[in-house]
């Protein structure tokens, strides 16, 4: 590193020209179709004429001024954009936190000989740096300095860390075989699909041959010709609508089966060096490699029914920047046996026994039980004496079910924190839990409302990147107890770091 | 109640600004006020009462609670914010999280020499934090400071 590079640099004259042009490419056809509308009145268009071409004018000397006011500059540790006419916007990346440098080449900058660099960093909302337009060999220049920096800055023989033996990664760390994807698409029980063609056939039962509600016909199809059974009527009777429940229930069932079977047939996920390597899939089959140290954090959930016959799913979410989608199925239909050895290779663990779980205090889920009420009971009484008959039960039943939604929630609904790790457990038809290390997180917020300042509770919603991590409901000194305790174990670490698993995962 | 030890306090510019831009508010609603009271015949003051009251709640007290509550801190390599007169949020951002760092000015605060300090996390909650209401000088320091930070302790 030599001396200040500090100085600040336009980017190329010519960007001036291709935005020049390409705002006269945008202005021809508004123009063009403004001339073939008003070509009556052209005589009357002429009291516009100076002043489109004054717009005109204006907008370019606008851009042509903008880019006199856009700079960069390469420093030691950043690059520096600086732009803006009547707002100023200072942005500094540092080099460290430059994941990706791409160079991008359309038509008309390309005509030109210029490319736009942009620069990608880990940040959650997308916002990067991007420069336009840079002669080729700046470009080049730039994408060389920033590697310079980073490999200069890091240590060599980062990301290729072998972690384990190539006899361990032969074996499948999980996998689904025939019988339990079926088992899997039993539990996938398509209730939408028996809603639809159930509402479907009553639409259009013209085009059944027979009408599937009418019992009568049912009875006539069971009996046969001979009738003999139609003397039986109500078994017979009963026996049809078990028949149209039972043809749903089948039609329900064989669409879970079906789909699942497609998404996650020959299901085999491997421990490869470069971390999760996951195949699944009947007709299309994808490959998905997920690398174990952009893991943030797990997610276990199962179901209402599955949860009593011991099944479980485990999702990694990890690194929003892997491939557009942040949340992976690691293992989508397991035992919690089977789940453990891949919660360990991930660096986690699971929440052991000695750990304290705490609820949301008792208040918070009253106040909500309160405030629903406050609503929906004046509401309630209302519509008794003001709507004619039974629409009174909407609201009170929104109600109950608000009052009941919390009590579950507050009866079932954990959160723990041990020395590496934060947990919260949530729901309780489908209960899921959320593993989260607490050196991958970003930031710690508590958050309080106007009554939760009054009844001392306050929500934790913890920067999670890729996916979403808060706590409500926990009294002041709990959640700053937490926000302490995360941020110290936070602070051992730096972001880069994490990202090129230097740091074994805690 | 809050913990608001070992918190800065922003530069009282921020509390002027807050009130010109409330004043410009305030100015508009005056206007219409006054054409309210002229149009509709009683009492003067029927319209300009209330609307008064509104105006020293926008203009004196709002910016006041608004500037009161807020307030920031560096201290152990991190960047603290606290902020909001009835929703009270209370945001730090180790400086090891830290993505990208922005100086902001608008129009206004580059009349008032303020600036918005905003570090850009990779969490998708508080994927950028804003601190407005800091001098400029003030706000390039603290770029500063945590630019240096970041991956200093490594070594």
């Amino acid at each position: 590193m030599t001396g200040d590079l500090r100085e600040p640099k336009r980017t190329d004259p010519r960007t001036f020209l291709v935005e020049a042009v390409s705002y006269i490419i945008r202005f021809i056809p508004a123009a063009a179709a403004l001339f073939v509308v008003m070509r009556d009145e052209l005589d009357r268009l002429s009291f516009a004429l100076p002043i489109f071409g004054l717009l005109f004018v204006g907008n370019l000397v606008a851009q042509y001024l903008q880019w006199t006011r856009l700079t960069y500059a390469t420093g030691d540790a950043d690059i520096r954009v600086e732009k803006g006419l009547l707002s100023r916007a200072a942005r500094s990346v540092p080099y460290e936190r430059i994941q990706d440098v791409s160079i991008e080449q359309k038509l008309l900058p390309r005509l030109f000989g210029l490319v736009a660099v942009k620069f990608e960093t880990g940040a959650g909302g997308k916002e990067d740096l991007s420069l336009a337009y840079l002669s080729e060999a700046e470009g080049e220049r730039l994408r060389e300095v920033v590697k310079e920096r980073r490999d200069e800055d890091a240590p060599q023989a980062l990301s290729e860390v072998p972690q384990t033996d190539p006899e361990q990664s032969s074996a499948p760390l999980f996998q689904m075989g025939p019988k339990r994807v079926l088992t899997f698409g039993l539990f996938e029980f398509s209730m939408a699909v028996v809603a639809v063609i159930g509402g479907l056939a009553q639409q259009f039962e013209f085009l059944l041959p027979f009408d599937i509600w009418d019992l009568d016909l049912w009875q006539e199809r069971l009996a046969g010709p001979g009738q003999q059974l139609a003397g039986l009527g109500p078994l017979a009777q009963a026996i049809g609508v078990m028949i149209g429940v039972a043809s749903l229930a089948v039609l329900g069932f064989a669409t879970g089966i079906v789909r699942t079977a497609l998404r996650e047939w020959d299901f085999r996920l491997d421990r490869t060096p470069k971390g999760f390597r996951r195949r699944r899939g009947l007709l299309t089959r994808t490959d998905l490699v997920m690398p174990v140290h952009r893991v943030q954090a797990l997610r276990l959930e199962t179901g209402f029914l599955r949860r009593l016959f011991g099944w479980h799913g485990l999702k990694v979410i990890s690194l929003a920047s892997d491939s557009g989608a942040a949340n992976h199925e690691a293992a989508p239909f397991a035992q919690m046996d089977e789940i453990a050895p891949i919660v360990a290779e991930t660096g986690f663990a699971l929440p052991g026994s000695d750990i304290t779980w705490h609820r949301a205090m008792d208040r918070y889920r009253l106040d909500k039980m309160i405030l629903a009420s406050l609503v929906l009971l004046p509401v309630t009484i209302a519509a008794i004496f003001i709507t004619p008959s039974w629409q009174w039960l909407i609201p009170a039943i929104a109600l109950a079910w608000i009052i009941a939604h919390h009590w579950w929630r507050w009866r079932h609904d954990r959160h723990a924190l041990d020395k590496t790790q934060l947990y919260s457990r949530h729901g309780w038809f489908a209960p899921s839990l959320a593993i989260g290390s607490r050196t991958k997180l970003q930031s710690v917020e508590i958050l309080q409302g106007p009554i939760a300042r009054r009844r001392g509770y306050a929500s934790l919603l913890l920067g999670l990147a890729g996916g979403k991590l808060r706590v409500h409901g926990m009294p002041l000194e709990e959640a700053n107890k937490w926000r302490s305790a995360i941020l110290e174990s936070i602070g051992k670490t730096d972001f880069s770091d994490l990202l090129e698993a230097r740091v074994e995962p805690a | 109640m809050e913990d608001t030890t070992g918190l800065t306090e922003l530069d009282p510019r921020y509390k002027t600004m807050m009130r010109f831009v409330a004043a410009i508010f305030a100015v508009v609603l005056l206007a219409g006020a006054s054409i309210a009271e002229f149009m509709i015949p009683g009492w003067t003051g029927v319209v300009w009462g209330p609307v008064l009251l509104v105006v020293l709640y926008l203009v004196v007290w709002l910016p006041m609670r608004r500037y009161a509550t807020r307030g920031y801190s560096l201290a152990e390599e991190r960047l603290r914010v606290v902020r909001g007169v009835l929703f009270r949020s209370d945001t730090v951002v180790p400086f090891g999280r830290v993505q990208h760092i922005d100086v902001d000015q608008g129009p206004l605060e580059r009349a008032f020499h303020l600036a918005t300090l905003t570090v850009h996390t990779a969490g998708s909650h508080n994927s950028s934090v804003s601190l407005p209401g800091l001098a400029h000088e003030d706000a390039m320091a603290m770029r500063e400071q945590i630019r240096a930070a970041i991956r200093r302790d490594t070594q």
